[in-house]
């Protein structure tokens, strides 16, 4: 969910894209990282856990955690709190710990 | 390899000042940033900064962020480095950070670190659930990114983070259904605690969280009251409707850089963890390495640009560069009465133990 | 108590009070900021002066209130948002409250609104008389509220009835 109307800030319109995630189309602001894209759409699980299987979702928001790994455009262990969204973007759940040879 | 007087590591309100200062006094300045932006925490505050009239006292910490920005860009002595993560400080001087997928190789005269704080964790049953965020990462999301972290926040601290995230929160239209804390009273200024009481948040002092309930985000959550030693009280749980748990409870120094440099290092309560030994110019015991804002103890953003402009004007004198004693002096006078009061009786305990 | 959840209890509010008096005469400040914390903004922002000058800006902020007008100036300079006006002759029935606003929508002009008390709970409606967001206030708003005059003293802020169903 965007913010509409903030009494304090004012958040920039900013180009929309069209980005996938797990096949399906999603929109977004270009260049804002592709978790604050993937949280407006609602999508609040970004990894399962690979030894527990646990449901992992946004964090720290800074890149620190490794809550947020996913596969973009094919390359696992993409810190997608960070990471800008660009148009065509290709997100996809990261399977474990991430096979770097299934990167094209 | 690149060449400069002084390197800063982090561009918050302490690294800002600090490489305005310096460069006052003629020094060249590397500013390395690990956000794409400049200004740190500050681009997240929409509330007018307390303090004194001479220290930005009245202006929103997103417009300081704006302020400094401007200048810095304007200053031809700084060179600024965004999406910069310092990586380590070698014993040859060489400091190296990875910008944009490369690696690059700085040689300081001195250094700054100033690389803020990073936020604490409390156990819980399912504290790793999806909706269970921390409040810096709540903020980043709602006030640089224009996203709603959820529609009905718990907010676990009644520090002044806490009461803040949850004012902001309000503003971003989402509502606070209640700020919870472990202690018996607020921690942070009783003006930020008003204002949210008024709007009809409760404020529930000895209180905790016990268990984040859902199976793939938070769906609610379990409270309790606590007793003085923190121990839930039989009888007195109750769940909580919510879709966020934000966590303000506490922050500790980033400080693996200055353990990796040698300094050394002492463990204060008062200042949020280990920080170093450092004298009254902010020079840590490494010659040349000076530290400003939370890395130094966590205080707050007014402290950390008069700290920054405290090592920024050192790390210059220490070049043998011009400065004006006097403004030394008067930053330290500054300084000094910031933390004379009450609130800031924990940090003059924290610092008595740590400067030499 | 303030320290306690956020709340003032009666003996703490006594010490930031105007005196009866004094709320008889018409429009003046009350500055709800009771802990020492460093701050000093409401000074520079009185034209009047009607604000002691700080020995030492950890002081709680001193009131001279026969200096002050009421003129609502010092609502918007507050960082702590505790700066509030009391006009209490007002109207035969109503006092006038202003209190300062930071969340989107403002209210209108005319417009009713529910009144709350400092806890947030509801005390009664009251009727917007005013709504001032100059440049100069840097987007805190200052909200003229009129209010039954017996809970002018526990009014503290407002929320609009627009959009539910009691509105």
């Amino acid at each position: 969910m965007r913010i509409k109307d903030h009494p304090i800030l004012s958040f920039p319109e900013g180009k929309t894209v069209e980005f996938s995630f797990e096949g399906k189309t999603f929109i977004g602001k270009e260049g804002e990282p592709i978790a604050a894209a993937l949280h407006d759409a609602g999508i609040r699980v970004l990894r399962h856990s690979p030894r527990h299987n646990r449901p992992r979702g946004f964090f720290c928001a800074i890149g620190n955690c490794s809550s947020c790994l996913m596969v973009v455009n094919g390359e696992p262990n993409v810190k997608v709190c960070v990471t800008p969204l660009r148009q065509g973007m290709k997100v996809e759940y990261q399977k474990g710990k991430g096979d770097i040879n299934a990167a094209d | 390899m690149r060449q400069t007087d002084l390197a800063i590591i982090g561009a918050g309100p302490a690294g800002l000042a600090a490489a305005l200062e310096a460069s006052r006094a003629g020094a060249r300045v590397i500013l390395l940033e690990r956000d794409d932006w400049l200004g740190g925490q500050l681009v997240k505050q929409t509330h007018q900064f307390f303090g004194s009239k001479n220290e930005f006292a009245g202006m929103r910490g997103v417009d300081i962020a704006t302020h400094f920005s401007e200048q810095i860009e304007k200053d031809e002595n700084i060179q600024v480095f965004t999406g910069a993560t310092a990586l380590g400080f070698y014993e040859d001087g060489v400091l190296t950070a990875a910008c944009a997928g490369r690696m690059i190789k700085i040689k300081p005269r001195t250094l700054l670190v100033a690389s803020g704080a990073m936020e604490k964790m409390i156990p819980f049953e399912n504290n790793d659930l999806p909706g269970v965020y921390g409040a810096g990462a709540v903020q980043t999301l709602m006030n640089v990114y224009g996203v709603a972290p959820g529609k009905k926040v718990l907010m676990v601290g009644a520090g002044n983070i806490g009461l803040i995230v949850s004012y902001q929160l309000i503003q971003a239209g989402i509502e606070v259904e209640a700020i919870i804390e472990g202690a018996s009273h607020v921690g942070g200024y009783w003006v930020h605690a008003s204002k949210i009481r008024r709007m009809g948040v409760p404020i529930l002092t000895n209180h905790t969280i016990l268990k984040a309930r859902g199976q793939e985000k938070v769906e609610g959550a379990l409270i309790t009251r606590i007793d003085e030693n923190w121990q839930p009280v039989p009888g007195e749980e109750r769940e909580v409707s919510v879709d966020t748990v934000c966590l303000a409870v506490g922050l500790s120094p980033l400080a693996e850089l200055l353990w990796q440099a040698g300094c050394e290092m002492e463990f204060s309560p008062q200042l949020g963890g280990y920080v170093p030994i450092r004298d009254s110019n902010l020079e840590t015991t490494e010659e040349g390495i000076y530290i400003a804002g939370d890395v130094a103890g966590i205080e707050e953003a007014t402290s950390a640009i008069l700290e920054g402009q405290l090592a920024g004007i050192s790390a210059a004198r220490k070049m043998d560069y011009r400065i004006e004693e006097e403004k030394v002096e008067e930053i330290k006078a500054n300084l000094e009465t910031l933390r004379a009061g009450p609130v800031g009786e924990h940090i003059r305990q924290g610092l008595a133990n740590v400067e030499r | 108590m303030l320290k306690k959840d956020g709340v003032p209890s009666p003996e703490e509010l006594q010490e930031v009070k105007p005196s009866f008096e004094r709320l008889q005469e018409g429009p003046v400040v009350i500055v709800e900021c009771m802990q020492e914390i460093p701050c000093d903004p409401c000074y520079y922002a009185c034209p009047r002066e009607a604000f002691r000058p700080f020995d030492d800006i950890n002081q709680k902020p001193e009131i001279d209130y026969k200096k002050c007008n009421g003129c609502s100036i010092c609502i918007a300079h507050c960082p702590g948002l505790a700066i509030f006006v009391l006009d209490y002759p007002y109207s035969e029935n109503e006092g006038l409250l202003k209190i300062p606003y930071e969340l989107k929508p403002l209210p209108e002009k005319e417009e009713e609104v529910t009144v709350l008390n400092r806890a947030g709970e509801e005390i009664g409606r009251g009727r917007v008389v005013h709504v001032l967001n100059t440049k100069k206030q840097d987007r805190t708003a200052i909200v003229s509220v009129a209010v039954p005059k017996d809970i002018l003293m526990d009014a503290r802020h407002i929320r609009l009835r627009r959009g539910t169903d009691e509105g």
